[in-house]
């Protein structure tokens, strides 16, 4: 009996051994040697909080920080506004039989390089890109915009890859809410709009939260986009951590700002998770 | 059936038959691999173009790592096994950084063509270190004004002063790399880029500010020679042959100029690294680099174009125009060396060009 007693305890951590053994070796180690790093001065190697104090003392370096958050809250209210119609239009008004084909194609994109995709964009809002030639084409404007090598271009970029994404846990969420919700609103006498923003959008709130949050980890800590997109004409953290190893190899300089970047994503998950409890779940 | 009629014993001593058949194999890999050359590079080392004459005459395989940056190259020979390279690419400047971790053997002198070189290109100050060359040099270029010159006057790119000018604002590109881009703005405040110090960094600044007023963006190598080829800008600050005679054929308008205040020089050598098991191979390697054949691939190699430092590479006419070849004599006496900073005034600087990024 106590043998099976003891198999019994030991057989969950038996299970969860291999995800805590992945755990350790690839995010807690790396973590705390990156956090060892990052104490480190780059020159003699000696301790130091220099590192540390570079961030918060330079400007340059802390504008670094509030481009990121600005254009990951840019990115992520835009996606969401676009993406939440988008997917009530998928789950609502397109018939049963055609949404798995229609969710596909919302998809497609996904399956094109990242990179690809980035340079694409570049084309199209290029000088002589789509965009400024039809615009020229059609007489509204005289000169070309300058639409590529801005923030605009890198918010662009960005939002083309999150509305897909928002759109997936939107329309999950959307699929799983039962029609009786919306009939009891109405049986009570809510119109359509005071069912939707009384009942429909507070229950769906969890899809929204965590499509947002996967959209502002992924944002902020993205470099391609806007190194492809933004020309450079301001730098977010994840280009100021590549700028420190190019030349240089400021490994400590750059663990520590990625142990920054990484702090508000941790900032935005303890936000995201209280709000939504995900912790009871 | 079988298996389990088999004793314990003999399962076991079959294991172990296999265990030394794979073990064996994996040797034999290995030895494979020791056999073949492990070359830390850049990217205009990975044309096959380059590498396949070489492989084939002596019958191994090339294995590259590709890199950008010193620092990033550096760190890659970090988190390797001692004698897992044989040769690296390196920026001329940077040779004594890798000479200083211990890393480079020095070069017999006597089995390379250094008679052949350039004699502006060989950068003993930066190749040898304590009497012993470290790095020869393969190749070299120019930073200076990449162009197009169907959209701009090319009067005025005989002087760093246009970047600046109302005429091109909005019309400039930046190549980012801060090295060869505050080199050229010392050319433009009329310092020599060997002499600059930390006092130079305000004078240094204003200038990149003021590039940086007039430019569209700041752009790494691939993002700057798309925005000057498909004429997003007219001009590119730090461009020159390595962005332009790769496109020559497609677009014959690109172009570069030395301005009369100069340009700064690069250059990239080869070293060898002192643990490599492979010493005659990465000899042989360096060797047929520096030969005319190769040299003459290694400048026209499909990821970027530049000159070879060896004066008897075998370019066509037609390369050699495109490189400008019989103008080198004149462009190398206008020339001036890449800034070589020490390691706290390379911070400073690097902490300048992140502020120029970041102005708006």
């Amino acid at each position: 009996m106590s043998v099976t007693g003891n198999n019994a305890r030991a057989l969950p951590w038996a299970l969860v051994t291999p995800a805590l053994a992945w755990t350790l070796l690839f995010f807690v180690l790396p973590f705390i040697a990156m956090g060892f790093s990052s104490l480190t001065a780059h020159e003699g190697g000696g301790f130091t909080l220099g590192n540390y104090s570079q961030f918060f003392t330079d400007p340059s370096y802390w504008r670094a920080m509030v481009n990121s958050l600005e254009v990951t809250a840019v990115v992520t209210v835009i996606s969401i506004l676009l993406a939440y119609p988008f997917a009530w239009i998928l789950a609502e008004m397109v018939p049963e039989r055609w949404q798995r084909l229609a969710l596909m194609l919302a998809v497609l994109p996904f399956w094109t390089s990242y990179v690809v995709r980035s340079y694409s964009w570049l084309l199209v809002l290029a000088q002589n890109g789509v965009i400024n030639r039809a615009l020229t084409g059609i007489g509204l404007i005289g000169e070309p915009l300058q639409l590529a090598n801005t923030r605009f271009a890198t918010v662009t970029g960005f939002v083309h890859f999150f509305v897909m994404l928002l759109t997936l846990t939107i329309f999950a969420n959307l699929k799983q809410l039962s029609p009786s919700y919306r009939k009891a609103a109405a049986d009570l006498g809510a119109g359509p709009i005071r069912t939707f923003l009384h009942v429909v959008l507070p229950l769906t709130l969890p899809g929204i939260m965590v499509g947002a949050f996967l959209t502002f980890v992924l944002c902020i800590g993205d470099y391609i986009t806007p190194q492809i997109l933004g020309g450079n004409n301001e730098l977010v953290m994840p280009q100021l951590v590549m700028m420190q190893i190019g030349r240089r190899g400021d490994f400590p300089l750059a663990s520590a700002l990625s142990i920054i970047l990484m702090a508000l994503v941790t900032i935005a998950y303890l936000a995201c998770a209280r709000w939504l409890k995900i912790e009871r779940a | 059936m079988t298996i389990t009629a088999r004793n314990p014993l003999s399962t076991l001593k079959s294991h172990l038959a296999a265990a030394c058949a794979t073990a064996a194999l994996l040797l034999a890999a290995g030895a494979a691999e020791a056999a073949d050359l492990n070359a830390l590079i850049w990217c205009d080392h990975s044309d096959p173009a380059l590498l396949e004459p070489f492989e084939k005459a002596n019958d191994v395989k090339v294995n590259v790592k590709e890199f950008e940056g010193t620092g990033a190259g550096l760190a890659i020979v970090d988190q390797s096994q001692p004698g897992d390279w044989d040769v690296m690419v390196i920026d001329s400047i940077d040779v004594p950084r890798g000479v200083e971790k211990g890393l480079f053997e020095p070069l017999p002198e006597d089995k390379l063509p250094f008679a052949d070189l350039f004699s502006e290109v060989k950068m003993d100050k930066s190749t040898v270190v304590d009497g012993k060359r470290y790095g020869i040099t393969e190749k070299f270029g120019y930073n200076t004004i990449g162009f197009n010159k169907t959209k701009v006057d090319p009067a005025d790119m005989q002087s760093l002063a246009s970047l600046i000018s109302d005429k091109y604002k909005g019309k400039v590109a930046i190549y980012d790399y801060y090295l060869p881009v505050i080199g050229m703005a010392a050319l433009a405040i009329g310092k020599k880029t060997a002499d600059l110090t930390e006092a130079d960094l305000p004078a240094l600044k204003a200038e990149l500010l003021k590039m940086k007023a007039n430019a569209k963006l700041v752009g790494e190598v691939t993002a700057s020679q798309t925005a000057l080829a498909t004429g997003e800008v007219d001009i590119l600050v730090g461009g020159g042959e390595w962005v332009t005679a790769g496109l020559a054929k497609e677009n014959p308008a690109l172009d570069f100029s030395i301005p009369k205040e100069g340009a700064v020089l690069w250059s990239q050598s080869l070293a060898m690294f002192k643990d490599s098991k492979n010493k005659d191979l990465a000899l042989k390697f360096i060797q047929y680099i520096m030969s005319p054949e190769g040299q003459a691939r290694l400048a026209t190699s499909s990821c970027y174009w530049g000159m070879p430092s060896n004066k008897k590479a075998a370019l066509t006419d037609e390369q050699k125009k495109i490189l400008r070849f019989d103008e080198q004599p004149g462009f190398l006496a206008r020339a001036q060396a890449y800034p070589a900073p020490n390691a706290d005034l390379d911070k400073k600087m690097q902490d300048m060009w992140t502020e120029m990024l970041q102005a708006q």
